[in-house]
This record gives C-alpha cells, sequence and structure tokens, in this order.
C-alpha cells in the first residue's frame, strides 16, 4: 500500500480542523483515498490539537502510527509530535516555532503584512507551505482552494502563493490515478442518509460527538427541505420528536450516551405506543461525562436493552459514512414500515472522522414502505393484524379517532389492564420484531470482508472494521462485521462465521460487548482484543495486539 | 355529522372528582366547534399520566396518552409537523409543575400555539396523596407526614415571567367562566396557559375554601404586563387572601409554529440536491 500521513498541529482556536480538511482535499486531488481524525481537548480556546491526514491507493479509515510530515502552527506541535516522527519532513510557523531542529519555516505574520490580509487567512500560508514541500502542484492547490476555501478563497490563495512559492520541495508525493471522492464526515453522510430516508425534522441537543450532526442538518435545513429543532433538553428533545412523528413526519434525533441516558423513557414510549423514531447515538468515551472528544464503544449494551420493558428495536451501527449513509436511510425506512425506535450507532472516530466516498458505488438498500390506512371502516391505531403492523393515520384525518396511548391499551388505543389484552398486544409487537428480523433477511446485515475462507476472524463492530480491514489484508485473516446488532441477524451472522477456528473479537471497550451479544447467540470468541483510552486503535498498534492472540 | 364525544371506556374518578367538570367543559366546547364548522379531525389532546389523563380515554377524539410531565414536548412536536391541527393538552399540576416543569416553561419562552390546561388539584391522586408544587405550607400528605417544609410557587407569576401570551385562572366550580377562558384560549394564537383549580374529593378536599375566597376579575386591564402581575401575586397558593378568577394577560406575538415555515421539497428534487452536496465535498 502506497500512504503518507501528515500531522497538522496548533492551538485549540487556530482552525486546525479546517486546515486539516483543506491538506485532506490536497491529498484527494492528487487521486488517493483519505482520512482524516481530529484530536481536541474539550475546550474552545488552549490546549492542543491537531488533525491527521492519512492519505494511500486504496480505502483507509484509520491513521496509523507513522507521520511523513509536520505541519507545526506553534511550538508545542514539535514539543508533542516530532519525537515520534524523527524522520518526518516540518514546515512551521516561524513566527511561532523558534527551535527546530530540521525543516523549512516561513513567517506568516510576514506574509499577510505583505498581502494586507486579515490573521485568518494565516493557515491558508500553512497549506500553501505544505504543498510546495510536498510537491504539488499549483495548479491542485488553487483548485483546492477555489473549491473548498468557504471564504474569500482569492486572499486565501494569494496568501499560501506567498508560502508556497518561499519553500523547497524536498519530499515529493506522487499523484496517482484515481477519481477524486466526496470527503464526508461521518455525521454529514448520516444527515444525507436521514434525508434520504425521507426525513422532515431532525431534533437535537448539542453534546459532542453528535453536535456536528445538528450544525449540518440546521446549516441545511432549507435546501434540504427539512426542520432542525434544539429544544431544552433530550427529554424534550425525544418526546418532541415522538410528536412529531405521531402528527406524520418522518423524524430523528441525536445524541451521545449522556443525552441518551436522558431520553429512555421516551424509548420505552415508542416500543410502546408503536411510534417510529430513529435515535442517533454517537458513543464517546464514558462513563459519565468521561472524555467528551474522544471516542469509545462502550454503549452497545446500553442501546441494545435502553428502556423499561420489552419491545422491537432495529440497531445499526455503521462502519464508514457510505455504510452511515445508506444504513441511516434504511433506519427511517424501517422504522416506519415497523412502527419501531430504530438506532444508528456511531462513534466519536466515525462522526467527526472524514472519509472518501464514492457516491456512484453506494449501492441502495431495498426499499421498504410504511403501510397506510385504506379508510375503510372504524381506525384502529393499534388494530391486531397477523403481521403485528397496525396501518397508519394521523391526527387530521378525515374519520379517523388517532389514540395513541402509553398505557397497556387496546386496539383502539384505549388504556387497559384486562390480562388477555395486554398479553395479545405484547405478542403483536413480538411478531413485528419477527416480520422485521424476516424482511432483514434481503439485507447486508453482516460483512465479511478480507480473506474470506481464512479459519481466523476477527469480530468487530462500527469504525473499529477500518483497522481490522487493513490488520486483516496484512496478517491474511477474515473480519466479521455485524452492521445489524438488533434484531441479532443470527443466520448470516452463522454463515459469515463458516469454517471459522479462531474468533478474536476487536472492540473499544473493556467488556468485549459484541463478543457477549455473540455469545448470547451461541457463537463464543476465543479471545477478545480492547481498547478503551479514547483513542481508536492504530492498524500498526493493533497487528501487534493480534500477533500476540495467534502467536503459537 | 356530529359525532358522540364520550367513549363507552368506563369512568374511574371518584364522585365528586373535579375533573368530571374539565370534561364536560371540554366536551362542551368540542361540540361549539363542530358547529362552527370545524372538524374535529383537526383536533388532538394530549395528556400527561395522573387522574387528569384518563381523559384522553373518555373524549371520543384524537389523543395522545403521553408520560408523567410530556405534554409540551409532545404537543409542541405535533403542532410543528402539521400546524393545520388544533393542540390542546391536558395536564396534572404534579405533572406539569413538577415532572414538566422545563418544558411548560420553555413552551411558554418559545410562544408555541398551543393550549395548556393544568388541572390543579395541589396533591397527587394517582399515586394515593403526596404533596405537590403548589401544596400550601405545611401540606400533610404522605411523603411529608409532618407537614411541607416548603412554599409553594405561583404558577401564573411563572409563566408571566416565562413569557406565555394568554394567562388565565379558572374554578371547576364555575364552568361557564372555565369553558369562557378555555374557549378563549383556544382562540388565542399562540401559548395559552389556563390554571383550573379543582378540588381533590379523596386526598385535598377544598371546596369550603376556595367557595368562600375565589371572585372575578373584572375591569382589569389584560394587556398591562405590570398589572398582571400585581394581580397575579395577590394569592400566592399559600397565603389565605381573596382568589382571582378570569383572564390575567394577554399578547398577540408571532408563534413558534409560525416561525418554522413548511419545507417540503419534492422527492427528486431533495435527491438532487443530495448528489450536489456530495459533489461540492470533492
Amino acid at each position: 500500500m502506497k500512504e503518507v500521513s501528515v500531522l497538522v498541529g496548533g492551538r485549540a482556536g487556530d482552525g486546525i480542523n479546517n486546515a486539516g480538511a483543506m491538506v485532506a482535499q490536497l491529498f484527494n486531488h492528487l487521486g488517493y483515498y483519505v482520512y482524516m481524525y481530529t484530536d481536541y481537548p474539550s475546550l474552545i480556546r488552549g490546549g492542543h490539537n491537531f488533525a491527521l491526514i492519512r492519505a494511500a491507493d486504496m480505502p483507509v479509515g484509520a491513521y496509523n502510527d507513522r507521520i511523513d510530515y509536520l505541519v507545526a502552527l506553534n511550538q508545542e506541535t514539535i514539543a508533542l509530535h516530532l519525537q515520534h516522527c524523527p524522520d518526518c519532513t516540518v514546515v512551521a510557523n516561524a513566527d511561532q516555532v523558534k527551535s527546530l531542529p530540521s525543516g523549512q519555516t516561513v513567517s506568516v505574520n510576514a506574509i499577510i503584512k505583505e498581502e494586507s490580509a486579515p490573521p485568518i487567512t494565516g493557515n491558508s500560508a500553512m497549506i500553501g507551505a505544505f504543498a510546495k514541500s510536498a510537491g504539488i502542484s499549483w495548479e491542485i492547490v488553487g483548485e483546492v482552494f477555489r473549491r473548498h476555501m468557504p471564504k474569500a478563497a482569492d486572499e486565501n490563495s494569494r496568501v499560501a502563493r506567498r508560502a508556497y512559492d518561499q519553500v523547497q520541495t524536498t519530499r515529493p508525493v506522487p499523484s496517482i490515478p484515481g477519481p477524486t471522492h466526496s470527503l464526508l464526515p461521518g455525521n454529514e453522510a448520516i444527515g444525507l442518509g436521514l434525508v434520504t430516508g425521507g426525513l422532515s425534522a431532525y431534533i437535537a441537543y448539542p453534546m459532542t460527538p453528535s453536535s456536528t450532526l445538528l450544525h449540518f442538518l440546521a446549516g441545511n435545513a432549507e435546501r434540504l427541505g427539512i426542520k432542525v429543532i434544539h429544544p431544552e433538553n433530550e427529554i424534550a428533545v425525544i418526546l418532541m420528536g415522538l410528536g412529531s412523528a405521531t402528527a406524520g413526519a418522518k423524524t430523528a434525533v441525536g445524541t451521545s450516551g449522556g443525552g441518551f441516558c436522558l431520553m429512555t423513557e421516551g424509548v420505552s414510549f415508542a416500543g410502546m405506543a408503536e411510534i417510529p423514531i430513529v435515535i442517533v447515538v454517537s458513543q464517546r468515551t464514558g462513563p459519565s461525562t468521561g472524555l467528551p472528544t474522544y471516542t469509545g464503544q462502550a454503549d452497545l449494551q446500553f442501546v441494545l436493552h435502553a428502556g423499561q420493558g420489552e419491545f422491537p428495536r432495529f440497531v445499526v451501527a455503521p462502519a464508514d459514512p457510505g455504510e452511515a449513509y445508506l444504513w441511516s436511510a434504511a433506519a427511517i425506512r424501517l422504522s416506519w414500515k415497523y412502527q419501531i425506535p430504530a438506532f444508528v450507532l456511531a462513534d466519536k472516530t466515525l462522526s467527526e472522522g472524514t472519509y472518501s466516498v464514492n457516491y456512484d458505488q453506494l449501492v441502495e438498500l431495498p426499499a421498504s414502505d410504511p403501510v397506510p390506512w385504506d379508510g375503510e371502516g372504524t381506525y384502529q391505531r393499534y388494530r391486531d393484524l397477523p403481521e403485528g403492523i397496525s396501518p397508519l393515520a394521523f391526527p387530521g384525518r378525515k374519520n379517523a379517532i388517532v389514540k395513541v396511548n402509553s398505557y397497556a391499551h387496546d386496539e383502539d388505543g384505549i388504556t387497559t389492564e384486562e390480562a388477555e389484552m395486554v398479553a395479545r398486544m405484547a405478542d403483536k409487537r413480538r411478531r413485528k420484531e419477527e416480520k422485521l428480523s424476516e424482511e432483514l433477511r434481503r439485507y447486508p446485515c453482516v460483512n465479511v470482508r478480507g480473506s474470506a475462507d481464512a479459519a481466523t476472524a476477527l469480530l468487530c463492530w462500527g469504525s473499529v472494521r477500518n483497522a481490522c480491514d487493513e490488520v486483516a489484508a496484512r496478517l491474511g485473516l477474515r473480519v466479521i462485521q455485524p452492521v445489524v446488532l438488533s434484531p441479532f441477524p443470527k443466520e448470516q451472522f452463522s454463515e459469515a462465521c463458516r469454517g471459522v477456528q479462531h474468533l478474536i473479537a476487536v472492540e473499544e471497550n473493556a467488556t468485549g460487548q459484541l463478543a457477549a451479544l455473540a455469545r448470547e447467540h451461541g457463537l463464543g470468541t476465543e479471545a477478545t482484543i480492547l481498547k478503551y483510552d479514547g483513542r481508536p486503535f492504530t492498524p500498526d498498534e493493533l497487528v501487534r495486539r493480534v500477533q500476540e492472540v495467534i502467536a503459537p | 355529522m356530529t359525532r358522540n364525544l364520550i367513549t363507552s371506556t368506563q369512568n374511574t374518578w371518584c364522585p365528586g372528582c373535579g375533573n368530571f367538570a374539565l370534561q364536560h367543559t371540554l366536551k362542551d366546547i368540542l361540540a361549539g366547534l363542530e358547529k362552527e364548522g370545524r372538524s374535529l379531525d383537526d383536533v388532538v389532546l394530549v395528556t400527561g399520566i395522573g387522574c387528569h389523563a384518563k381523559i384522553a380515554d373518555y373524549l371520543a377524539i384524537n389523543s395522545v396518552y403521553t408520560l408523567h410531565g410530556r405534554t409540551i414536548p409532545v404537543a409542541t412536536g405535533i403542532k410543528l409537523a402539521n400546524p393545520q391541527l388544533t393542540v390542546i393538552c391536558c395536564a396534572g399540576d404534579g405533572d406539569a409543575y413538577a415532572e414538566g416543569l422545563d418544558h411548560l416553561i420553555f413552551a411558554a419562552k418559545r410562544n408555541i400555539d398551543l393550549t395548556m390546561i393544568v388541572h390543579n388539584n395541589r396533591v397527587y391522586g394517582l399515586t394515593t396523596g403526596q404533596y405537590t408544587p403548589t401544596s400550601p405550607l405545611g401540606f400533610k400528605g404522605k411523603s411529608t407526614p409532618t407537614g411541607t417544609t416548603e412554599y409553594p410557587f405561583n404558577p401564573l407569576e411563572l409563566m408571566l415571567a416565562g413569557g406565555a401570551t394568554y394567562i388565565a385562572r379558572g374554578y371547576t366550580k364555575k364552568m361557564p367562566q372555565l369553558a369562557q377562558l378555555i374557549r378563549q384560549g383556544i382562540t388565542h394564537k399562540g401559548f395559552a396557559f389556563i390554571d383550573v383549580l379543582q378540588i381533590c374529593a379523596s386526598f385535598f378536599n377544598m371546596t369550603d375554601y376556595y367557595q368562600s375566597r375565589v371572585y372575578d376579575l373584572n375591569g382589569h386591564d389584560i394587556a398591562d404586563f405590570e398589572k398582571a402581575c400585581a394581580k397575579a401575586r395577590e394569592w400566592d397558593y399559600n397565603r389565605d387572601t381573596p382568589i382571582a378568577l378570569g383572564v390575567f394577560y394577554e399578547r398577540a406575538l408571532p408563534t413558534f409554529d409560525d416561525r418554522y415555515p413548511a419545507r417540503d421539497l419534492p422527492p427528486d428534487e431533495r435527491s438532487r440536491r443530495i448528489r450536489d452536496l456530495f459533489e461540492a465535498a470533492k
């Protein structure tokens, strides 16, 4: 694999994320697949931020231990990172970095003064300097500025050009043949998927790492034809979402673990009252406030079980923006067909990471439509039909009295405590789950990647799959990734495990939550490789840990 | 076609419960709306959990029997999804003032076009007698056998501070006035709040107390915020003073739902725009 990694570091508030995104686009336009991860503390200003951009000639979704270029906006970047990449090519801001063993510097202050440009354009100088050091043609740099600099592209481009002209090419990056891709953060892919699924309203309270989904949809609400609402807390978020869905609007809500704690009464309400809703949960390191801006996979069992009582739910955990886009659309459609809560379970790595996506290669999942009331006879919101799905009508529909109820209820939606009816309606809800499981047989619920016939397999879910893919390619292993986690795709999972002699679970939690789920369905894992320090697995690290496990 | 507005569900309120008065008042108002040509298919009743909420089972109209304290967010979602609907919330005092207080204040702040009727019997009935946020100081309930050690708060004052654009207080034993207050609240465009004093026949029977203290607000300028505040403070739900009934305050302001214009796009236009966003990310 041909690959290049760049670390852009500076203070929080320096616009590291945007600078990183520009570097990512430079590689995109050179023909590379790109992945970008941003590491930042839960601060607005001060503290150290960095963006890691990894470009390769094959799809990547993880950063690695090796750094080839260090773009230092401040001295701290040198102090923290240079020791880990002593051979890397350094480009630094001369105004901030006073001590530099080797590398090139440009004076950002001098450049913006010469251009009479505002200080905010300063990062463009560093991008220009990096581009020249990597031998990227000005044609590509100019194109990336024109397309991706949100404001004052010309001014920024001039600042970049001055720095570009002051630096020598020391480590050229060759361009490779290949198309440019869409570079999409996971949260934006989720948002676009929800809209594709028919979203009318998105409701959320800010919480990292789900907030950028709120920001993206709010910023594009008019363009995409949706309403975006930010209420007083997550209890209001989910209840407002359920109200909206009750009136017929396809609605999604989003949060992270702490906010989801507050939503659980609403999840159970959705289960009992059979209200469709999509809940995006983007995990961060817990428990409690934990590490707000770092990743984790410790909420799988929580999401699988949240809410009192028993009711069907759909849970999907995409690994990359392509899956996030397709399955978020499916989550809306399935939640409406089966009138159940549906979860899109992401994490900081996926939500805030940026990946190359080829829109034209995304294979649409099967269509699935809600069952409308035909207008015949007396409307019963909870009509007990063989498949368990009651036809939908919404308040405002002529000649329908729509009664939605959180209590145990009869077919009309009137409260009941009558034993037979209580059990009958519980059976009706169970039948919906059976029907959903049956429908999901047509969906790719479990991905098998890597060497499909290898006897040793890595079992993983969510964003960790990207690191597993690389490890499997290097070591000749199979990767088994259940995308759907509820209802558990037992048959597809057994099929995926056929011929596996060593099943190793790789998860970013301390207890092996997917391993426990697999065990529940009769498939034990031989070992677990776990990480729970808030940082994603790097492929290099994971190779070492897998080798420790499979060593004879 | 006029419909029978009462379902066949067996009514389980205690004899003498104030909820009967509210149920019949609402039934008459709904019948009146229908007579005026308004389709009751476009009305939604949203209730919390508590004795009051059984009204969802008893009235034959669209209803959402939600969770304790959560009428307002559910009703807000309904109204935003379909602004053509008339949305009426019935909540209890434990419901609206304890479990769901934050939502109540935010509904006032947003001026969402809903009618909020609080069945305020100043005690938890369904859980058999505990104090609520409007029980008087020293109230002896099952959770406070030696008497509460906190003052009640004044919901009218709270709603004035919160920004509600219609604030009224009624009493279940003054049904014609109560009907007028609720009707006016439904007609009001914006957040209409009606605190309804009612007795709990089993756990807090205040009939004699209310009968001798209530009076009608006459000649009160409902457009004057300062006067509304002064009138609202006259009885603080604790002191022994006269209790005014009527509209305390009303003003016209843009509503939350008005500020969220419908944005639906044809599906293929939507798909085109999604594709454009993918393209712009190249």
